[in-house]
């Protein structure tokens, strides 16, 4: 391990009912790296980010984060999400009901308290940030519509741009590119590898194509393990990955 | 001599046993007891009359029964000419027909002024009906046996013991040759005189739960309290604290009954105050002043030192006159080898009966949670199935009752009324389950809060209508007779029948549901819609129809369960609220989709809620009160109840 | 973006229509009352549309708590009456011990502080079998600290609560069920005779205002809807500031997608309780408005039903807009007494006559059954759509 190892997720173990998800699971990242992570359905991806962030308790392991380090497996959901760990989820999850600028100014990163967002008062800096938020996901022109009325990929695109606003030093993505076009997924792609230049990203993804373009370090999960791991040339010629994706 | 006295007696034996067996001399007997104590009889005083009542209770003879019976009605006569006794009948009240005692016969007629009644009065006649209780006790007819016992254990006295006693060896019925037997242990503890026979009574009812025998035993343990300046005398209890034991106003007062000064109560105080109040001063205290309890003592001091109040002790002289006593809480038995082996066996008889009382403690809970478990399932069932809560589920409760108590109107023998009222609450039940969830409920689905509003608004509708149909007034639901009383174990361990049916019902129902769920083709399907509705549906189950045929189940079931709580509780149009919101709770603690969840949490509240009753058993609001901040508490460690759907199943 | 920085009244013109009605509302029926000698409006129609301003409160911290930030507390009146219970109290205690003052004041020899509070025991409790006056009595005498716990009781019990529920995650119907158990609880506390608050008997003659004994009923009845209407005023401004703000969007987002907030770092537990004690606090309030001008409270007014009513008012009235739930309230409160209480004209079928009183709530139930299904935005939906067109 390098010493600016940013994430370390080591020997960490859950099962539901019996049924193991994640088994004896090790993993990490450094400061300003991206990594995609793939694997068959069932393999613990969703699973795995889970535990990063706080949602699924692991039987066993550590988790620890930054420098000093420090563990988070007693840190709730939202003191994990405050040290700097950002997550979009494989199905678009915005509030639906509230415009986009109201998505982004909720994300922007700020005091969290209840006292101190109740008595939040928007600032021309915060009507910046959205703007140029709004710019780089390509949504300036809709700020003031509802989320529902977006496209689906706009909406992925929104749900980016709220994980920036957090400004995070992790980003957790998952199939950031579900549902897009071609030229949407460029757009995308040139996002994620942008964010990756000065935070750590790692990417859960099925299409090979876009984790192609992505030209990072690939980690192949595998019944909740790690099954291989380098570059993407290197794991697509691995005979066990191999086997794997295209059955026994 | 010895030897001819010896067989004079032997001969006098010999003669009466001969006599008892027959009648003619017999009669010559009574005879000769009337000849020997008419003195006594006439004069009838209670000091003097035993040698008589004894002498017709110790002949043998069957007649003394008549003649005793006769006595104490006030029917003997005698003629003052030479007298002789008979019975007496007349019709002008001026001559009487004179009749033998014993056979009726007439003996002839007298005027009234040759004739005395004899007219025992109360002592006498209590002395008569001790006296007839030896003949009872030995009656041929064992129910005029059972009834003298009973007699006796109403009203024990002394002077059954011996009678009772005697009759024992002669008894040949085993059942109450024991009562006897028990019987003459509990008037031995009572009324014997050697102390060594009552302690040995007392040894052997030591494992009697009956209530005769406490109330036998708590007397023996009585005190009083003494008061001493040295050491105590008689059997001491125990030596009382002031403050503590006893409370220094009582422990005062027990010195004013020996002569200390009394206290002069607050109220007369004040009067006396008041009638001094002389210029706005009363005792040279102004009267403004008299708001400080102080100041009135004060005023009351200089009143009483002028002599125109009498004195009142001050709390030190109260104090003093405590302190310079002991109080002792003394027995009023004074043998203390008899209290030790009452308080050892009431100690013993106590222990017993607390466990009995966890035993009857543990039935009571099984059924109320038999109750519980009958009401909730119906809606686990739903809420498991549709995650939508019924609020309408506690007057489907009140239908299934309703429906009882109509099929009561219409047919007269409970027991047909009963069977059939459960199959037809069930039918109406399911059909308006299944009509509320084509109508309402299914349009909510992706509403669950709402579907709890909506289903709400159905059960103040449903409220209301019974309420215009029934009346205000709780309707009865009669239970047939062979669920009537209550299986009594022993003296402290009872549960009635009713309660053993539907314990029996929710067995039969858990039974039911559990083939149902695990071995049909519905209970199939239901398991996965419960589990993954959307996986269900491409798997070519319908959900739609499961949905309905679930809330239809559930929904019968809470009909069945109403006619079941229907039988004792009182049948209103709020009789679904009593239950509905320990049926949330016995769902929301056992958890969703599993039967044994629901059985969990049927039982921890019916556990719960009879544990803290019997904690506090004056008060079940409270009970209920603490029952609920528990379950809130234990909320917090098990959010999703005893038995959650765990890992991506549980859907969250 | 600049449109934020204006003040957020202006930026929410249904504020100032409402603070607008509301105030010519409270002047007309001040107006219109017997106090000014006019007398259109009866004392007792005053005092019923006092009582309304208070369900209105009551209703608007419900919309906060249900329709903005998505927890259906089926609890509210539980703190409703508790406010009412703090406030009767001190109405209860001061005004007996005029009386008992009074009385003892006849006597030669003036009396004990002893004497006087075991008269006051006495007079209060002698209805459930006591005299001593409990020890949750003992700033009974002081309005002020009664004032303080109108807030501080109900506000404590929210919190505590809350922290329970919320803590251990408990969402959804799970935790409407265990708020209403919560309710159930205090209400059958309360009911007991040892309770304190003398059981079922409850507190009465709270209409009676120690200090104004001397001012008529009809004066009294006008400044208690003046402080109703004060109280209703600012409840909604209060209410209607919080939710205009990030604050709302993120109590808008909790009940949309609770997961999805947490993950952008809110603590959401944090919020719900603020949110869930803010209205309990709120809710007490207008209890201890609403009861003086009732003139008696008992249990059965916190039983589970009357919250179940709060959330069919505000269901009726429209989620997620304030003067939804005021028109909600208002609008069935005032239908419902009218039905129950008998004015309203039965209707002769010739074989059965409809009496409202026996059918007001087969219409009610019906009714809300109907709205639930096919007007879920309630009555403030229809303004909303008057409003567009």
């Amino acid at each position: 391990m390098t010493t600016d190892t940013l994430l370390e997720v080591s020997g960490v173990s859950v099962s539901f009912d019996g049924f193991k998800a994640i088994n004896d699971l090790s993993f990490s990242i450094g400061e300003a790296e991206m990594r995609a992570v793939i694997g068959p359905n069932g393999a613990g991806k969703t699973t795995f980010m889970d535990i990063i962030t706080g949602k699924t308790r692991p039987d066993s392991g550590d988790i620890l984060w930054g420098e000093p380090t420090r563990s988070l497996l007693k840190l709730s959901e939202s003191q994990i999400a405050q040290l700097g760990i950002g997550r979009k989820f494989q199905r678009p999850t915005v509030f639906e009901d509230q415009s986009v600028a109201d998505n982004i100014m909720m994300s922007l990163k700020a005091h969290r308290q209840p006292w101190s967002v109740l008595f939040h008062k928007f600032t021309q800096d915060d009507g910046q940030r959205i703007r140029e938020i709004a710019e780089e996901v390509l949504l300036v022109d809709h700020l003031e519509r509802s989320a529902g009325d977006l496209s689906h990929g706009q909406k992925q695109w929104l749900e980016i741009g709220m994980l920036l606003a957090q400004d995070p030093r992790l980003l957790l993505v998952d199939e950031p590119a579900a549902g897009m076009t071609l030229e949407e997924r460029n757009h995308t792609t040139d996002l994620l590898r942008e964010a990756a230049k000065t935070r750590a990203v790692i990417v859960v993804e099925h299409d090979m194509d876009f984790v192609r373009k992505l030209d990072c370090r690939v980690t192949v999960l595998h019944e909740g393990s790690v099954l291989a791991e380098g570059t993407i040339d290197h794991v697509t010629s691995d005979q066990t990955v191999i086997d794997v994706y295209l059955g026994r | 001599m010895i030897r001819t006295i010896t067989a004079l007696l032997f001969a006098a034996t010999l003669i009466l046993s001969f006599g008892v067996g027959t009648p003619a001399r017999a009669s010559d007997s009574i005879e000769v007891i009337f000849e020997t104590h008419a003195e006594i009889i006439i004069k009838g005083s209670r000091r003097t009359i035993t040698p008589a009542i004894e002498a017709f209770r110790d002949s043998g003879l069957p007649e003394a029964q008549i003649v005793l019976e006769t006595w104490r009605a006030k029917d003997l006569w005698v003629r003052k000419a030479d007298n002789r006794f008979f019975r007496a009948t007349t019709e002008d009240r001026k001559t009487y027909d004179l009749l033998d005692i014993v056979t009726g016969e007439a003996l002839g007629r007298a005027a009234k002024k040759e004739l005395r009644q004899i007219k025992p009065n109360s002592g006498v006649r209590g002395l008569i009906s001790a006296a007839l209780v030896r003949f009872q006790l030995s009656d041929p007819d064992p129910e005029v046996r059972r009834s003298s016992l009973a007699a006796i254990q109403r009203d024990p006295a002394p002077s059954h013991l011996a009678a009772l006693e005697a009759s024992i060896d002669k008894e040949d019925d085993p059942g109450l040759k024991a009562e006897k037997r028990r019987l003459a242990g509990l008037l031995t503890i009572q009324f014997a005189e050697a102390p060594e026979t009552r302690v040995a009574a007392i040894r052997a009812v030591s494992s009697d739960l009956g209530i005769d025998v406490r109330a036998a035993l708590n007397p023996i343990l009585a005190t009083r309290i003494g008061v001493y300046t040295a050491a105590p005398e008689g059997n001491v209890a125990a030596r009382l604290t002031i403050g503590s034991d006893i409370g220094a106003d009582e422990a005062y007062a027990l010195l004013v009954a020996q002569g200390a000064a009394a206290p002069i109560p607050d109220e007369e105080k004040k009067a006396a105050l008041a009638e001094h109040i002389d210029g706005g001063m009363v005792g040279g205290v102004p009267v403004a002043s008299l708001t400080d309890p102080a100041a009135r003592d004060r005023a009351y001091a200089r009143l009483a030192a002028a002599g125109r109040v009498p004195p009142s002790p001050t709390a030190e002289e109260r104090d003093a006159a405590i302190a310079a006593h002991r109080f002792y809480a003394v027995y009023e038995e004074p043998n203390p080898a008899v209290t030790d082996a009452a308080s050892e066996a009431l100690e013993s008889i106590g222990t017993m009966v607390r466990s009995y009382e966890v035993l009857d403690l543990s039935l009571d809970a099984l059924s109320l949670a038999s109750i519980y478990f009958l009401a909730a399932i119906g809606l686990a069932i739903t809420f498991g199935v549709m995650r939508v809560i019924n609020m309408a589920h506690g007057e489907f409760i009140m239908m299934g009752a309703y429906t009882g108590f109509v099929v009561q109107q219409l047919i007269p023998s409970y027991t047909i009324s009963i069977l059939v009222a459960l199959p037809l609450a069930f039918a109406i039940t399911f059909a308006a389950g299944v009509t509320l969830e084509r109508l309402v409920i299914r349009w909510l689905y992706d509403r669950p809060l709402e579907t709890l509003l909506a289903t709400f608004g159905v059960s103040i509708a449903l409220q209301q209508i019974a309420k215009n149909i029934f009346g205000t007034q709780a309707r009865p639901l009669t239970s047939p007779e062979w669920l009537d009383g209550a299986w009594d174990i022993n003296p402290i361990v009872s549960i009635s029948w009713i309660r053993v049916a539907i314990f029996v019902l929710s067995v039969v129902f858990l039974l039911f549901l559990l083939f149902v769920l695990n071995r049909t083709r519905l209970g199939l399907e239901v398991r996965a819609v419960t589990q993954n509705p959307r996986m269900a549906a491409s798997m070519g189950i319908n959900p739609d129809y499961i949905r309905m045929m679930t809330f239809g189940l559930g929904s019968g079931i809470a009909g069945i369960a109403g006619v079941a709580i229907g039988l004792f509780a009182k049948v209103t149009s709020g009789l679904g609220q009593d239950y509905i919101v320990q049926s949330f709770m016995t769902v929301v603690v056992g958890g969703v989709g599993n039967l044994w969840g629901v059985l969990a949490g049927a039982g921890l509240i019916g556990i719960l809620q009879k544990g803290i009753e019997a904690l506090n058993p004056s008060n079940t609001l409270a009970a209920q009160t603490y029952m609920i901040i528990f379950i809130i508490i234990f909320i917090q460690f098990r959010p999703k109840g005893m038995f959650a759907l765990k890992g991506r199943a549980a859907g969250d | 973006m600049t449109r934020r920085r204006v003040p957020f009244v202006v930026r929410n013109p249904s504020v100032l229509v409402f603070l607008g009605l509301l105030a010519a509302f409270t002047l007309g029926v001040t107006v219109l009352s017997e106090a000014t000698g006019i007398g259109l409006i009866s004392t007792s129609m005053v005092k019923t549309l006092g009582k309304t301003l208070c369900f209105c409160l009551i209703a608007v911290a419900m919309d906060l708590v249900w329709g903005y930030c998505g927890i259906l507390s089926l609890g509210h009146f539980a703190f409703f009456g508790l406010g009412g219970y703090m406030i009767g109290m001190w109405l209860m205690y001061a005004r007996t011990e005029m009386i008992v003052v009074e009385a003892l004041a006849a006597q030669p020899i003036p009396p004990t502080d002893a004497e006087i509070e075991a008269a006051i025991g006495n007079q209060i409790f002698g209805v459930v079998g006591g005299s001593e006056i409990p020890a949750i009595w003992m700033f009974a005498d002081s309005l002020v600290i009664q004032l303080a716990l109108v807030v501080l009781v109900p506000g404590l019990l929210a919190l505590v609560f809350g922290w329970l529920a919320f803590r251990s995650r408990v969402t959804g119907v799970y935790l409407s069920i265990l708020t209403q158990a919560m309710t159930l609880a205090l209400a059958l506390y309360l009911f007991q005779n040892d309770s304190g608050l003398r059981g079922n008997n409850g507190l009465s003659g709270l209409q009676n205002i120690p200090g104004f004994e001397q001012t008529p009923q009809s004066t009294i009845s006008i400044a208690f809807l003046w402080a109703s209407a004060a109280a209703l005023g600012l409840g909604y401004l209060l209410i209607a500031w919080i939710t205009s703000g990030k604050f709302g969007n993120v109590i808008r987002g909790i009940r949309d997608d609770e997961a999805r907030v947490r993950f952008l770092g809110y603590n959401v537990e944090a919020y719900k309780l603020v949110v869930f004690t803010l209205t309990a606090v709120l809710a007490a309030i207008a209890g201890a408005l609403y009861y003086p001008q009732a003139g008696i409270i008992n249990p059965a007014e916190i039983a589970p039903i009357a919250s179940i009513y709060l959330a069919v008012w505000v269901a009726i009235g429209g989620r997620g807009r304030l003067y939804g739930a005021v028109i909600g309230a208002a609008v069935v409160s005032l239908a419902s007494s009218w039905f129950t209480g008998g004015q309203a004209p039965d209707i002769p079928l010739g074989f059965y006559t409809i009496s409202w009183v026996d059918w007001w709530q087969v219409l009610l139930g019906l009714g809300f059954v109907l709205v639930t299904l096919f007007a879920p935005k309630g009555l403030g939906g229809l303004v909303d759509r008057l409003v567009r067109r």
